[in-house]
């Protein structure tokens, strides 16, 4: 059978991806960005929109980093802003498990429920550095090891709270008086290593039930975290062997937590570049790349391999010919994919300067070749088609676009590779439902059921 | 000459269906869409017709209860709410002059989330945002979050000294609170993004500063990972009703909500706001002190005087508030007004009793009598709501001078 795809559109992050030098490039903060971006995702019927999370200002050998864009706002209050300007479109916000209380996070997604009338979701994300913990009362208190367990069961609270209202509690019978159809709604207790906590939570039961739960873990423990909880997954893994493993592996997982394969859907993000012809994307995809990579992003880069300062360093002469300096002090903070160089630096500036040597590359277009390759590069016709290739093969549900332009950067996409899915299809030519579990085909949610994924997720 | 009078600013105060427990069985009421966003937008659409200086949304961190002490059982009370910020973030787009001054508790919340919230607002609305902070002692609400041990206030020993300090210390903790809220708002300087193609550089860093807060309840590093907002500093607000509260509305407040019984009351408050003011070296700034009432209105008092005992009725119970009520026409409300403004109030911030009926009272007669009295705008004068408050963009405190 032909799967529907699914796509959704990432407001462009804080990372060299985002090319904020581009003459067509806007404001990053500015509401107009957002309601622009979310009127053009609405306008090619994507499902959802989803902003990504950070919440200390990254530093890089002590100063903050002032490469890439810096700042945001907050992810809660810029989804609520936008459901005023859009009808249909999901709103999907990253949010820390580490750094919030579960009455809290549980209240305000209930209460973006209820304000976008069941279009919010959750992508839940862990992180135990101090780095980012000294904006926060509680500072950098949680041990590597204890993250996923804090966020298991940080999830299974929330879904607690939520699941303490019914929906069947509201009468408002103005005749009789009755305004509650029981005493004490949204009673809950939990009690565990992270978490003691009783009372009753104060937001009645939201349209969709509780927030689309998203899951952007990669580990092991974070496969299992998802299969068990999630209703997607937001991978990076957008290749076709790739995609295919983690697709198979993920979804392999979800019998053992007593749920179907179409109860999870995998959505890698994608990058893309479009042009006329494909030739011509291909030449204006290596321009972005260069773009993506200035000569002090370059270094940049370098200095986080290397893990050492390197002023002076010129990029386009060769790569340092001494090895990383391996060591648990990272000059770079508040940066996940650093974590990927620190697990073998040494043996990964080995493969930067034998992919150096056998193509003759300077230091800066090693780094261009090894960061920012665009997922779909080519005409529309031709992104379309590796699009729906893919779903079908069962490397992905479907896409998450991030564009590299913002706002406007998503426009294209919209415009000339949703037409092409929707002639062939593959994907809606208009909502047909108002949440956005209707638009991930996910079954509306029962009381009961979701009292299963609580117990799922807090047994583990 | 005629010395033009002082125009007056007024607010009013939404909370659920109304201020009084009745107030959602009136046949006006919409008890079914409280938590929708339609309900709130059409409130928020009314006030601003009335060309309020803003509007405030209660809030709380559990479920509302009759007894201040703790939870009670009833089931004849409009019961749950949704997030206070979360209502003024998704009606602010769809009105264009009127300020939004949601409710946040300081007591278990982290500082640097709501600092990043409350600047969102701000640019979603262009500049009208305020946020009204409050302290929850409540023992219910600590058992939702289970992180801080807290001593419960007991009712019957509100006068010892424990107790008193440890209110004392709940706004002593708001006052930190509202420091780091500021100090964050300023981290970024106003030309901090710089998008220098040259250097590669999206900021000067320069201009970006740590606010290395340190106190007795928390730290925070800084800088906001949200630029300046528009306003440079969005308003804050708090209620008080004691020497205690009055001190943080001194201290740290650009609008005190407060609860006189009467003009020569109202005049006393005002005082003591003041004497603490200069005693916290703010002597020179603006501080709005506005009086809260509760207001059920009428075209003759007879009328308000029943519509409001067929609320107490169906109520089971005579209405009781911390604010003066007011139980009249418009006119008779202005007059009120007036004479507590010559006490030294510069607002109100009124609460319906029911809406929407008490609100149109409000919008489309007491707005018309004060304003032929010239105590009222005619139009919103400002974009801003600081600018609606007469309050000029504040310099950074970090900017080099």
């Amino acid at each position: 059978m032909t799967k529907q795809i699914h796509l959704a559109a990432h407001f462009p992050g804080v990372n060299n991806t985002t090319v904020w030098s581009d003459p067509a490039a806007g404001s990053h903060i500015e509401f107009d960005s957002f309601r622009q971006f979310a009127q053009t995702a609405e306008r090619g019927r994507l499902d959802f929109l989803f902003l990504a999370e950070g919440l200390r200002l990254r530093e890089q050998n002590g100063l903050i980093y002032d490469l890439d864009v810096v700042g945001r706002p907050d992810t809660f209050t810029v989804l609520a802003a936008l459901a005023a300007v859009t009808e249909h479109i999901g709103l999907t916000g990253t949010i820390n498990s580490t750094f919030n209380e579960p009455y809290e996070v549980a209240r305000q997604f209930a209460s973006l429920d209820h304000l976008s009338g069941g279009r919010s979701a959750w992508n839940v994300v862990t992180s135990w550095d101090a780095f980012t913990g000294e904006n926060f009362r509680r500072g950098g208190y949680l041990a590597q090891g204890d993250r996923y367990e804090r966020a298991r069961t940080f999830l299974a609270t929330a879904l607690e709270l939520w699941d303490s209202w019914r929906g069947d509690e509201i009468l408002a019978d103005s005749g009789t008086g009755q305004f509650l159809a029981t005493a004490a709604p949204g009673t809950f207790r939990h009690r565990d290593a992270f978490f003691d906590i009783a009372g009753q939570f104060n937001v009645p039961r939201s349209p969709q039930g509780r927030p689309v739960i998203f899951q952007a873990g990669d580990s092991d423990e974070g496969r299992d975290f998802a299969a068990a909880s999630a209703d997607a997954i937001f991978s990076r893994y957008s290749t076709l062997e790739a995609g295919q493993a983690f697709y198979a592996d993920v979804k392999g997982r979800l019998p053992r937590f007593g749920r179907t394969r179409g109860e999870l859907l995998i959505l890698p993000a994608a990058t893309f570049v479009l042009g006329d012809t494909d030739a011509e994307a291909a030449e204006i995809a290596r321009d972005v790349r260069r773009a993506q990579v200035s000569p002090q992003t370059a270094l940049m880069f370098i200095e986080q391999l290397w893990n050492t300062e390197l002023s002076g360093f010129d990029v386009d002469g060769p790569l340092p010919s001494f090895d990383p300096v391996v060591s648990d002090t990272l000059i770079s903070q508040g940066r996940a994919s650093v974590r990927q160089f620190a697990k073998d630096p040494v043996a990964l500036a080995a493969e930067w300067r034998a992919r150096a040597e056998a193509g003759n590359l300077s230091a800066r277009e090693v780094v261009i070749e090894v960061t920012g390759r665009q997922s779909f590069v080519g005409s529309a016709e031709t992104v379309a088609t590796t699009i729906n290739e893919l779903v079908q093969a069962d490397a992905a549900d479907g896409y998450i676009m991030v564009p590299h332009i913002t706002p406007g950067g998503l426009a294209p996409f919209v415009d000339q590779v949703v037409p092409l899915l929707q002639e062939r299809g593959v994907f809606r030519a208009d909502y047909t439902g108002t949440t956005l579990r209707d638009h991930l085909g996910l079954a509306p949610l029962r009381r009961a059921e979701q009292t299963t994924a609580a117990r799922a997720v807090a047994a583990g | 000459m005629v010395p033009t009078p002082a125009p007056l600013h007024l607010a009013v105060a939404l909370d659920g269906a109304g201020w009084h427990p009745a107030a959602w069985r009136e046949p006006d009421a919409q008890p079914q869409r409280l938590f929708t966003a339609g309900y709130w937008t059409e409130l928020a659409r009314h006030a601003e017709r009335g060309l309020l200086d803003f509007l405030t949304i209660e809030d709380g961190l559990d479920l509302q209860s009759d007894d201040r002490f703790q939870a009670d059982s009833r089931t004849d009370r409009v019961r749950g709410r949704l997030d206070a910020v979360l209502i003024a973030a998704r009606v602010a787009p769809v009105t264009r002059h009127i300020g939004f001054v949601p409710t946040a508790i300081t007591t278990h919340t982290e500082p640097f989330h709501l600092s990043k919230a409350i600047a969102t607002l701000d640019y979603v609305s262009a500049g009208r945002a305020g946020i009204r902070v409050q302290v929850a002692a409540r023992a219910g609400t600590t058992a939702h979050f289970g992180r801080r041990d807290i001593p419960p206030l007991e009712p019957d020993r509100l006068a010892d000294p424990d107790t008193q300090r440890l209110i004392a210390d709940h706004f002593d903790e708001a006052a930190d609170y509202v420091e780091v809220l500021r100090r964050l708002w300023d981290s970024w300087e106003d030309d901090a993004e710089i998008r220098d193609v040259a250097t590669g550089r999206f900021i000067d860093r320069d201009k970006l500063h740590y606010i290395d807060f340190e106190g007795r309840w928390f730290s925070v590093k800084g800088p906001s990972i949200t630029p300046r907002p528009p306003q440079g500093q969005p308003i804050i607000a708090a209620l008080g009703h004691a020497s205690v509260p009055y001190q943080l509305i001194a201290r740290s407040a650009d609008v005190g909500f407060v609860t006189p019984r009467d003009a020569a009351h109202a005049a006393e408050i005002v005082a003591e706001i003041r004497t603490e003011q200069a005693r916290a070296g703010r002597a020179g700034m603006t501080v709005h002190v506005f009086g809260d009432l509760v207001v059920f209105l009428d075209e003759t008092k007879a009328a308000a005087v029943a519509r409001r005992q067929r609320l107490d009725e169906r109520a089971g119970a005579e209405y009781h508030s911390d604010a003066h009520i007011f139980t009249g026409t418009a006119i008779g409300l202005a007059d009120l007004l007036q004479e507590w403004q010559a006490a030294g109030l510069s607002g109100f911030r009124l609460r319906p009793a029911a809406p929407p009926h008490d609100l149109t009272q409000l919008t489309e007669r007491l707005v018309p009598e004060l304003r032929r009295r010239c105590l009222f705008r005619a139009r919103y004068e400002a974009d801003t709501l600081r600018g609606l408050l007469g309050l000029g963009r504040p310099a950074n405190r970090y900017a080099a001078a």
